[in-house]
């Protein structure tokens, strides 16, 4: 059984996204459990395959028996186990949270939406554990058509967001196979591993087609990212979207992408040519700067709190574009375990927001008004998501970009630094906007005596259901978890990292 | 001169680009969202066209084998890009093949890779273009959803409705 785990992790939500769509319709009742129980099973099948991969190293896990170059095969390494149990985590929590959020967002579409959700996790899972560059594009999009639907499947507004995000994502997409297929022609290989081994034997890295298909997988990628001047679909998706839906997105979607990034860029090209060869890592962590610079001050201008946090995504998606292309092994160990760590963050406040929506209906930051004496779990739960946007110690945030940091200034990217420090200080504004708002309530002029406090409680917004809570609670606990236990993260991510020789890259 | 050869011998790739770009221009400066996604599809279509002129070679034929010839001795050709890591499924020490027919060894019935066209190519297009039709599927049902909420599926006229707080 354990050695099968590779392909369980994938098919417990794939099989379960048929059992939903077929039983779903009759049965609405059904639809929870399974998704809850399917993701369950995907969590413990990621956490039997970390295990095997710390023992024993990388997988290679045939589909079907075929030999690898011709067959299909899923290759995960450290890398890979790492983000594929953060992926099902994520999944399995914002699956617990939409008990109730679903059946009150979409009421007629309980057994659709759970089965577009469970092909979501199945793509999302898919596309970290394959070692198929044509394999990847189907995943992609088995992903992103989901997640139109799931965005579409909101009021007006998302709607139009979906849209555009069909336009870009296809745009995106269509470029990555593209690139594949100029390295098809370059290496007449799909396997990932095959092709790195086919471009060394050739000994074509100088070839042109390597060149446009290198930039052509890096763009489609960006735009799926949503890196800083490709972002245009992001903030509305997931500012309209169903709370559902963005609490799954916001933190998965652009994390796997950066994943894939990194899987194509070093075990694909190669850490030689992409930073021996080319050297763009400038101009890359210049275009990283703007990114975090552009997504930090577009969200200081929001005044509605889901879109502010997807700004923020987007601030995030520029540290770890950045920290990989900072070309040291502390940058990509940083950007590495920025993805989990964001990935779980980004949950954390999205999870508030969707909480905050549901419990007083409003969009806006006034929102906010006093809750920390009306729904004083749910404040700490959002305190410490706040805490790791931010970069307090001891959550995961902290941690992540004291790596970062450690890699631009070991490379020497000031700017990157810079960045980064001017980031975090903005999120520092942000959410301590928030905290105010929370605490001392918006009404200055009334003050705030306990008499005034008293009044609004009785008629106010009362403490989530414990499904909505008890995700939010758990989030927050892993970001203390994994800030606390970031050696052992560091760990897995060395073993990785190191196989990569940095040092010897001349540049 | 040296111009029109460039665009001569590789006039397939030109026009992968060409459609391609009318794709991406309707995408962009197209207002009425069906024809974007008409665009859309055409932009997938030129991709498909790349991929399927990948697998052209002069004078090939489809690549399907008689039986007498899949079980002789099989030429690999390294000219077919893949061909080193062929592994043969049936070495020709078998005495019977999957079927349980005997193995029939014909060793002057020989197997030029060149001589057929590229299938695995094909087969991928096969998908992507199964991925381009559920694409606009989603996007035309996408569209179907912004007219029956907004009445209209002209995007600068939807913008003025949300600018307008309609």
């Amino acid at each position: 059984m354990i050695e099968q785990a590779p392909a369980l992790i994938l098919l417990f939500p794939f099989f379960a996204s048929i059992i939903v769509a077929l039983a779903g319709i009759r049965i609405q009742g059904v639809c929870f459990p399974i998704t809850v129980i399917s993701m369950a099973a995907s969590v413990l099948s990621g956490i039997a395959i970390l295990g095997q991969v710390v023992n024993n190293g990388a997988i290679r896990y045939r589909l079907g028996g075929w030999e690898p170059p011709m067959g299909i095969e899923f290759r995960i390494d450290a890398l890979g186990a790492l983000v594929a149990l953060a992926v099902s985590v994520v999944g399995l929590l914002t699956a617990i949270y939409s008990k109730r959020q679903v059946p009150a967002e979409t009421p007629d579409k309980i057994s659709q939406y759970y089965t577009l959700y469970l092909l979501l996790m199945t793509g999302l899972i898919g596309m970290v554990i394959t070692g198929d560059a044509f394999n990847l594009f189907v995943l992609i999009e088995v992903s992103a058509l989901t997640s139109y639907a799931l965005i579409a499947m909101g009021p007006r507004r998302a709607t139009l967001a979906a849209y555009k995000y069909v336009i870009m994502g296809t745009i995106g997409a269509s470029f990555y196979l593209l690139g594949v297929g100029y390295l098809y022609i370059k290496t007449g290989s799909l396997n990932m591993f095959d092709i790195h081994e086919q471009l060394i034997a050739r000994g074509i890295f100088d070839a042109t087609a390597v060149l446009v298909a290198f930039i052509l997988i890096t763009v489609g990628v960006w735009i799926k990212m949503a890196f800083f001047p490709l972002h245009a679909w992001l903030p509305n998706s997931y500012a309209y979207a169903p709370t559902t839906s963005s609490a799954v997105l916001g933190p998965l979607v652009t994390k796997v992408m950066v994943y894939v990034m990194i899987r194509l860029t070093f075990t694909v090209f190669g850490a030689d040519y992409t930073f021996g060869r080319l050297d763009w890592s400038d101009i890359v962590v210049w275009m990283s700067v703007a990114a975090i610079l552009a997504g930090s001050i577009s969200a200081l201008a929001q005044t509605d709190l889901r879109k502010m946090l997807a700004y923020l995504i987007i601030a995030e998606v520029g540290y770890m574009v950045g920290g990989m292309w900072l070309a040291n092994d502390m940058g990509l160990i940083g950007s590495i375990y920025h993805i989990i760590a964001d990935a779980f963050m980004t949950l954390c406040v999205f999870l508030f927001a969707g909480i905050i929506f549901t419990q007083t209906g409003k969009r806006d930051l006034n929102a906010l008004d006093g809750l920390f004496t009306k729904m004083p779990l749910t404040m700490v739960g959002f305190l410490v998501g706040a805490f790791s946007l931010i970069g307090i110690p001891p959550t995961a945030g902290f941690f992540s970009k004291w790596y970062l940091i450690q890699g631009g200034v070991a490379s020497g990217h000031w700017e990157y630094v810079i960045a980064l420090l001017i980031s975090s200080l903005i999120n520092a504004v942000l959410f301590f906007r928030i905290i105010e708002i929370a605490y001392f309530g918006i009404k200055p002029a009334e003050g705030h005596g306990g008499h005034h406090h008293e009044e609004l409680s009785e008629e106010g917004p009362t403490e989530a259901s414990f499904s909505m809570l008890l995700p939010l609670l758990v989030t927050a606990a892993m970001l203390i978890g994994l800030g606390l236990y970031n050696r052992d993260i560091v760990a897995i991510i060395s073993d990785f990292v190191s196989q990569f020789n940095f040092g010897v890259i001349s540049r | 001169m040296e111009f029109f050869e460039a665009i001569s011998a590789k006039f397939n790739y030109w026009i992968y680009v060409i459609i391609m770009m009318i794709g991406l221009y309707a995408m962009i400066a197209k207002t009425n969202m069906v024809k974007k996604l008409i665009g859309m599809s055409v932009f997938q279509t030129a991709i498909i066209l790349f991929y399927v002129s990948i697998g052209v070679k002069d004078g090939a034929t489809i690549p399907i084998l008689y039986h007498d010839q899949v079980h002789a001795d099989h030429h690999h050709d390294d000219h077919a890009h893949n061909g080193e890591h062929y592994d043969t499924p049936h070495g020709t020490d078998h005495e019977t093949d999957e079927y349980g027919y005997p193995s029939r060894h014909a060793p002057d019935v020989v197997i030029d890779g060149d001589d057929f066209a590229n299938p695995l190519v094909h087969v991928l297009m096969l998908t992507a273009i199964v991925v381009g039709v559920s694409t606009l599927g989603v996007g035309l049902a996408i569209t179907q959803k912004l007219h029956r909420e907004f009445g209209t599926i002209e995007e600068n006229e939807i913008h003025d409705m949300i600018k307008s707080g309609k």
